[in-house]
């Protein structure tokens, strides 16, 4: 079992908790720098992962650390997406400027979304930001001079001073740097006042008022980062896509991104990483079962005898084949998640971490009493 | 003019009268309690102080300013600090950044600095937390110091509430109830660190309080609501053998 032994208050405002982990985050960035190397023909759906953890991020500061649910995030993500577009192919920006000026107006409409919800709590906000992103799409259908309406708009790839990004690899390098990027920026804010002001305003708010938190301002702060990265994510959405049209910004988006924060785990930077992860590779994973279940269950009934093979394989095809399989096990997923690990997939890791350090002493009842549910998923 | 004063206090909720002209005065350095049987009207009380209702009528003179209509995330930053009857700690946190919280009145978050986190952030972080180590040794809650509010027994979590409020160093502290829901011995040492906070740290105490042993041990001066009004005030002796006080708990 390992104690940290501390000696100095800087260890505690470190960003890790001491060198052990600090090699251990080490060893992660090395394996996602040679990931490419292992798996090449994935590597597409592994951009997509990253740039879903960039959402995640965005909305774990809102729904994890302030304790505001939003299912109006998809619209941030199409806004910087557009604008992103918008900039580089209409008005010919440089990449960078495009997408810092994408992530600020971004950010902008998440100070204009956030300013009225700030008297709302709960579920009637999540509700605003519902009909917020509705209001959105019906702009992205509408306005055809920016976003060229129903007909969508081609998305060239990105060209950053000079350097061209078309390949599957460099793009993949370029998302990783953004989501290290966010993850940076989001960790420091956490760790300093801001970020423990936003952790108060989630669990009580009327606390935290008393000890000096302005609370509309830091709601609003809160607003507008998080939209900001999710504006930054939707300029390399645009180019990971290909293909803006309105109807992919879609209530549906908004919801995997909760389902994300909220099966990786509310509260944890890790969560959102983990529920990213969930949330774009299981698509990928059906559909690769998809191809393959039927077969091998086939042939592995067809041991009993050829025709019980062939009804095994008939019948699973069947199964695998109904439309709507995905959002049902989506769905399924979810509900088990809320049963029996509310704190996520990051809870769970938690929880084998502890079994180890602790390994011949480790004692079932040590979770016991933290089966709770924070504040935010309670909705007040 | 006295450090502390309400003036004519009053807040009506609809039809009631939950405070009803009450007037006080508070000196520097005392411990002021205010008694009074369920529903008085003692925690409308500290919600008109921290502001948390706009009170219907009267004032509220703080060191001579008139704070009555002062935004509620101001009051910290003038020295008046509280706790909560039924807790209100920051749950899903640690002690020590429950703690660190308490320090928000006291910092200057500047979102860009704090993104990049600039040494000077850093610097500031510190202060902080020296501050917040102090008063985790006044209080002894050195164990404690990186556990989870939720995981804490009700006693420790009472004591941290305390805690978190002195780390906006105040002039003023509110406690509701301090002794709610506490052992004995617990209640004893409550006691016990009411008289330092006032003799060691030199804060004005007002406090909202059932236990009369408590309210005996520390008290300067006692007043007694019932039904939103001041029906006696002065020392812990004096108003419990008034006969309206007596009335008003036992009845008759």
């Amino acid at each position: 079992m390992r104690v940290p032994f501390k000696t100095t208050y800087d260890q505690d405002l470190g960003l890790f908790q001491d060198p052990v982990q600090r090699r251990w985050y080490a060893a992660l960035l090395a394996a996602v720098i040679l990931l490419p190397l292992a798996v090449p023909d994935f590597l597409v759906d592994i951009s997509m992962v990253l740039i879903y953890g960039i959402c995640g991020v965005s909305l774990m500061v809102l729904a994890g650390y302030t304790g505001l649910v939003s299912l109006g995030h998809a619209a941030f993500l199409g806004i910087g997406a557009y604008a992103h577009v918008y900039f580089l192919q209409d008005l010919h920006l440089p990449w960078i400027v495009a997408m810092a000026l994408a992530a600020a107006l971004s950010a902008a409409a998440g100070v204009l979304v956030g300013l009225p919800a700030l008297r709302m709590t709960g579920v009637y906000l999540t509700i605003a930001t519902l009909a917020f992103a509705l209001i959105i799409q019906e702009v992205f259908t509408r306005w055809e001079h920016v976003t060229h309406g129903l007909k969508g708009r081609p998305v060239d790839k990105p060209v950053i001073f000079g350097v061209s990004f078309t390949s599957d690899l460099a793009f993949y390098y370029l998302c990783l740097a953004v989501l290290i990027g966010a993850l940076w920026l989001t960790a420091n804010v956490l760790r300093a006042p801001t970020g423990r002001a936003w952790v108060a305003i989630r669990d009580s708010e009327i606390a935290a008022q008393s000890m000096g938190v302005h609370l509309a301002r830091y709601k609003t702060m809160a607003f507008a980062y998080s939209a900001g990265l999710m504006g930054a994510a939707g300029a390399l959405f645009a180019h990971k896509i290909g293909f803006l049209a309105p109807d992919i910004f879609s209530v549906l988006l908004s919801i995997q991104f909760l389902l994300m924060v909220v099966v990786g785990g509310l509260g944890s930077l890790h969560g959102a990483l983990y529920g990213a992860v969930f949330v774009a590779m299981l698509p990928v994973l059906i559909s690769e079962a998809r191809d393959n279940v039927p077969q091998w269950a086939g042939h592995a009934a067809g041991a009993l005898g050829h025709d019980a093979g062939n009804a095994v394989y008939l019948a699973l095809d069947r199964f695998v084949k109904q439309p709507g399989l995905e959002p049902g096990i989506f769905g399924l997923i979810l509900v088990l998640f809320i049963l029996f690990e509310p704190l996520g997939i990051y809870g769970r890791w938690r929880k084998l971490q502890v079994f180890f350090s602790t390994f011949p002493l480790y004692k079932r009842a040590t979770f016991r009493r933290q089966k709770t549910y924070m504040r935010s998923e309670r909705l007040r | 003019m006295s450090f502390f004063a309400a003036d004519n206090l009053g807040m009506n909720f609809g039809g009631i009268r939950a405070v009803d002209g009450v007037s006080f005065a508070v000196e520097r350095g005392q411990v002021f309690t205010i008694i009074g049987p369920n529903g008085a009207g003692k925690t409308t009380i500290f919600n008109l102080v921290s502001r948390i209702y706009d009170a219907s009528g009267g004032r509220l003179l703080f060191r001579d300013e008139d704070i009555t209509r002062v935004p509620p995330h101001e009051i910290a930053r003038r020295g008046i600090a509280r706790t909560f009857q039924n807790i209100e700690l920051f749950e899903h946190a640690s002690v020590l950044q429950n703690l660190l919280l308490g320090r928000h009145a006291h910092a200057r978050p500047h979102l860009v600095q704090e993104l990049l986190f600039l040494p000077g952030v850093r610097a500031r972080e510190r202060a902080h937390r020296e501050a917040a180590e102090k008063v985790i040794d006044f209080l002894d809650l050195q164990p404690y110091r990186d556990s989870l509010v939720v995981n804490l027994p009700y006693g420790v979590r009472k004591v941290v509430e305390m805690g978190r409020a002195l780390c906006t160093e105040p002039t003023l502290l509110l406690l509701d109830e301090p002794s709610s829901g506490l052992s004995v011995e617990e209640t004893a040492d409550m006691a016990f660190w009411i008289e330092d906070i006032r003799t060691l740290l030199g804060i004005t105490v007002l406090m909202v309080e059932h236990d009369m042993s408590l309210v005996s041990a520390v008290s300067d001066r006692v007043l007694a609501l019932n039904y939103g009004r001041a029906i006696a005030c002065g020392s812990s002796r004096e108003v419990q053998e008034h006969p309206d006080v007596i009335k008003a708990y036992l009845g008759g």
